[in-house]
């Protein structure tokens, strides 16, 4: 059978599945490096960030997007990634740093034009008032080899802090996020 | 902050015989798709292509484990979505994260992708990059452009931001 077709999607049939909901939604100004979802309710066990988003910063090279949580800047953050570049595969990892850093993954003004880096970043357990905090992100950014700046990343965070996460900070390493940035927060429920 | 269902099945399919799977008529309404992939497909690398372009408009780069070695390689100027190898005998799963897809900026394509027998196997995870600013309206799942075995099932879901 070629081509099993499902035609006629309109996106308003099928069962919506409510553990997953929408929070909120915010779109970078040009005019700001940090995009923060603030006054988090505590209704969920985990938060899902989706989104894309591009740095105004005039440079052919990336930059790195920084998460940090209810606004901590000290040196309470940790990350180990594993990053494939085209051409090899690498592992680093970072102790006592001031944010939670996805790398060599922001693209900026001067690169392909019309295009997004994509996250999905994952906090999990953010409630918890016992517990540090433990965040996983798979990113990408595709450019056709323009400036040679084409990333796979996945990144393993942490917060050193059992506080609950109320809110939470995406900065731009460099430049400020442009008006194609969006993201968007959900929670995950538990039974 | 306002809260409501967003995580919605759209479509699903499963081939009867070897075939391709299309959804289309996509609407507009959500913020982003995913398609949850699980077959076979003779070892042939799953792969999505947006509003029947077959022209060299997209472009990948990915990372994998076979589990002695991590690799990673990119092609430009492809002319799919390149998902990830499928299986022979035991199904393979693909899901692909189709970012913005109604968006006015090129669409970008995460993958993961899982693929396991008895003596080899592989996880992976790939970016792909369509370059085209139209909305995405259909798209056709295949194995490389062909076929995919019976049995192999897709479904799509859209996610829609508050």
């Amino acid at each position: 059978m070629i081509g099993a077709l499902v035609a006629g999607i309109t996106g308003s049939g099928g069962a919506s599945l409510s553990s997953y909901e929408s929070i909120a939604t915010a779109t970078g100004t040009g005019s700001s490096d940090t995009i923060t979802f603030s006054a988090i309710p505590s209704t969920f066990k985990h938060l899902q960030i989706r989104g894309i988003a591009r740095s105004a910063g005039v440079s052919t090279s990336l930059t790195n997007l920084l998460l940090r949580f209810n606004s901590d800047t000290g040196t309470n953050y940790v990350f180990h990634y594993l990053l494939g570049n085209g051409s090899a595969a690498s592992a680093t990892g970072f102790t006592t740093q001031t944010s939670i850093q996805m790398r060599e993954g922001l693209i900026r003004a001067s690169m392909l034009a019309n295009t997004n880096t994509v996250y999905v970043i994952d906090i999990l357990d953010y409630g918890s008032t016992t517990k540090n905090k433990t965040t996983r992100t798979l990113a990408g950014i595709e450019e056709n080899d323009t400036n040679t700046a084409s990333r796979i990343n996945i990144t393993s965070g942490l917060w050193m802090n059992t506080s609950a996460v109320t809110s939470i900070s995406l900065v731009s390493a460099s430049g400020n996020l442009d008006s194609t940035t969006t993201f968007a927060l959900y929670g995950i429920k538990e039974a | 902050m306002p809260a409501g269902a967003t995580y919605e099945p759209i479509a699903t399919s499963t081939l009867g015989s070897a075939g391709t799977i299309t959804f289309s008529s996509i609407s507009g309404s959500y913020t982003d798709l995913r398609i949850v992939l699980v077959g076979t497909a003779s070892g042939n690398t799953f792969a999505l292509r947006f509003n029947g372009d077959s022209g060299t408009n997209y472009s990948y780069t990915q990372m994998n484990g076979n589990g002695s070695a991590v690799a990673s390689s990119r092609v430009s100027n492809n002319s799919l979505i390149y998902g990830w190898t499928s299986g022979t005998t035991n199904p393979a799963m693909c899901s692909f994260d189709i970012f913005s897809y109604a968006g006015s900026t090129n669409k970008t394509v995460l993958v993961v992708g899982s693929r396991d027998n008895v003596a080899t196997g592989s996880v992976a995870r790939v970016v792909n990059l369509w370059r085209n600013t139209a909305a995405i309206t259909s798209i056709v799942v295949s194995a490389n452009g062909g076929n995919m075995d019976s049995g192999t099932t897709a479904t799509l879901y859209g996610i829609k931001a508050a």
